[in-house]
């Protein structure tokens, strides 16, 4: 793409934020994990890129992809921010299809010019070109759920294969998901009441798949499963899941994600407990 | 009541679920003292509870899950709750609890007998379950007798109003060699008509448990038994059967006059086919009936069925073969086969194709 390359050279200085990246799956799937409304905002600083969608004020959840991922990534300023439709922007990243042919990868190169300017994102796949232009928006305040380490009160590390299919499985008529974790039995339990009745999914501290067990109270809180459900995404891609409640409830799930070239990237939900807080259920 | 299930069971029963799923909306489920049913005595408490098939198809909804990593699946009914607990163990001590609420208690008891049942047919759930497969998936009843040569026949079943028109105008029948059978204790004529869908659901079940099927049954109208058993596990199927009226003399006598006008220079007569290859002919019936045509389609290990010589013989119409099965429902009679040769012969009345439902007008 000479012609392209030679404006993009000409413009370099003109952007404050330039990224290259071989394989636009890298960047693509990680998005995708996060999909689940259609506007993101996008923070990019020299660290690398990170992307937030937010639901009713309740969940958040944030894409992180670091600037090791990149093959190039320049930031002029401090931080750059700006706002986009995610969905159009996933439609670009996989215009070229989502099922590639093996061996075959799409290469993209993404420029941001600054406030009111769009995002150029340049896509090529075996000589083809694709030059997209998606318009930007006034970045919105994103919530600060105060998720600090010194007001954690649990945290559980696990391996991801086992709570995928629980997590597909997770009775969709209930409203709520009711998370307890305990350092007593049932140790972790994840239940939902449903039209049919209760299920209760229990994970004792000292299964193989349980990496990391820390809890000094009992706690049960619940969430709404419907903010809760998209992170099930997340948790396919990953390989381990952190989950960690603090003194108000609120819950915060870390996914360690490990893209195509190896590289690690991290996805978090943070969700607040669901208002209507009722007595904890007796252990069955 | 407290039980276990262990290991490859776990699957057998998600799988005995998922066929009884097809059958009703609604599971009863019973604890038996010695695992063997016996009718209750009159005044006998007995703990039962019906709980909703979704509720509970739900926890065995994924098979493959199920094989993979359950271990052990704990049932227990817990009265003071009014809750059907099911419990799954995974592996890696992860522990998966179902609570299912009852749906309201009635006693409910099944009266039936396979020993009351004068005709017997066993053979293995696959012969039966492929024979099922070419029938139309939304067909409502179908017709299991014993035919000519002591062929079990399976025919799909119309209403008679439905058979006169001309939309639903395709009937399918097996036909299975008594060889097939492990056990045929039945005379030639007798016939039952049941749902095929329940059919299929209790099929799958003993397909996938690889067991024989036993079919008991009795006059039309008397309820049918299905049997499957193995060392482990017990299953009887009873089906109501379609009471019906013989109206075979009906039907005959207004085709006649049809017959006549539709007979061609094409002689052939695949009822002189090898008794092996059974067909029914069928006439179509125009006028005031509506018209017909069923293709007809015959089960049978060897080759003859339309493997006569010449193009002509392939695409003809049968003279009237009325040679229905007797006691089956009313047969239907059709002039035009399913079996068409590409190759017209320049005298066909038909064209290329043959007719497979007459128009209403007459033509053809």
């Amino acid at each position: 793409m000479p012609f392209l390359t030679q404006r993009v050279q000409a413009e370099t200085d003109q952007y404050c934020f330039v990224a290259s990246l071989d394989n636009v799956r890298n960047f693509s799937t990680i998005l995708k994990a996060i999909h689940f409304r259609d506007h993101a905002t996008c923070f990019t600083t020299k660290n690398g890129i990170k992307v937030t969608v937010e639901n009713a004020k309740c969940v958040q959840a944030n894409a992180f992809i670091q600037a090791e991922v990149f093959q190039e990534f320049l930031v002029q300023e401090e931080t750059v921010v700006f706002r986009v439709n995610l969905t159009v922007l996933l439609d670009c990243l996989s215009i070229f299809g989502s099922n590639p042919m093996p061996g075959t990868l799409t290469a993209l190169r993404m420029c941001y010019q600054g406030y009111g300017h769009p995002l150029m994102l340049f896509l090529e796949e075996g000589g083809v070109v694709t030059v997209c232009k998606i318009n930007t928006q006034e970045p919105e305040e994103t919530l600060d759920f105060g998720f600090g380490n010194a007001n954690v009160t649990s945290k559980i590390i696990l391996l991801s294969e086992g709570l995928r299919e629980a997590f597909s499985e997770l009775d969709m008529t209930s409203e709520v998901l009711q998370i307890t974790i305990s350092p007593d039995k049932p140790y972790f339990r994840l239940s939902t009441f449903g039209n049919a009745g209760s299920s209760h999914l229990d994970y004792p501290k000292d299964c193989d798949l349980m990496e990391t067990f820390q809890c000094n109270q009992t706690q049960v809180n619940r969430y709404k499963l419907s903010l809760l459900k998209p992170s099930t995404k997340a948790l396919v891609l990953s390989c381990k899941v952190s989950i960690r409640t603090d003194d108000r409830g609120f819950l915060s799930l870390q996914y360690l994600i490990k893209n195509e070239d190896g590289h690690t990237c991290f996805v978090d939900y943070y969700c607040s407990p669901d208002e209507d807080v009722p007595a904890a259920e007796s252990p069955v | 009541m407290k039980c276990v299930v262990t290991g490859s069971n776990v699957k057998v029963l998600g799988k005995a679920v998922h066929s009884l799923s097809r059958i009703g909306d609604e599971l009863y489920l019973e604890p038996l003292d010695d695992g063997q049913y016996q009718p209750t005595t009159p005044g006998q408490d007995l703990l039962r509870c019906k709980i909703l098939m979704k509720s509970f198809l739900s926890i065995f909804r994924s098979l493959a899950m199920l094989e993979k990593t359950v271990e052990k699946c704990y049932i227990s009914l817990n009265d003071r709750s009014s809750c059907l607990v099911v419990q799954l163990h995974y592996k890696y001590g992860v522990k998966k609890t179902h609570n299912l609420s009852f749906q309201d208690c009635e006693s409910l008891q099944a009266v039936f007998s396979p020993a009351s049942c004068p005709h017997v047919l066993r053979a293995p759930a696959r012969i039966l379950g492929e024979a099922v497969l070419p029938f139309p998936l939304a067909l409502a009843e179908v017709t299991l007798g014993i035919g000519r040569g002591r062929r079990v026949i399976l025919r799909s079943y119309q209403e008679k109003e439905e058979a006169d028109s001309t939309t639903k105008a395709m009937v399918t029948e097996m036909s299975i060699g008594e060889e097939d059978f492990q056990q045929l204790q039945a005379p030639e004529g007798v016939a039952i008509t049941f749902c095929l869908k329940e059919f299929r659901g209790l099929l799958s079940f003993a397909e996938s448990a690889n067991l024989p099927l036993t079919i008991h049954f009795d006059a039309p109208g008397r309820p049918a038994i299905f049997t499957i058993e193995d060392s482990l596990l017990d299953g009887h199927f009873v089906l109501a059967t379609l009471l019906e009226l013989d109206i075979h003399s009906q039907d005959q006598s207004s085709s006649e006059p049809h017959q006549q006008a539709r007979s061609t220079a094409h002689q052939d007569n695949f009822a002189s086919d090898d008794i092996d290859s059974y067909m029914i002919a069928m006439e179509t019936t125009v006028g005031s009936e509506g018209s017909r045509a069923l293709p007809s389609v015959s089960l049978t290990p060897g080759p003859q069925h339309h493997s006569n010589p010449g193009p002509d013989s392939e695409e003809d119409e049968d003279e009237a073969e009325p040679s229905p099965v007797p006691g089956t429902p009313p047969p239907k009679k059709f002039r035009s086969l399913f079996f068409g040769s590409i190759l017209a012969p320049p005298h066909s009345p038909q064209g290329p194709n043959p007719v497979l439902a007459e128009d209403s007008d007459g033509e053809g």
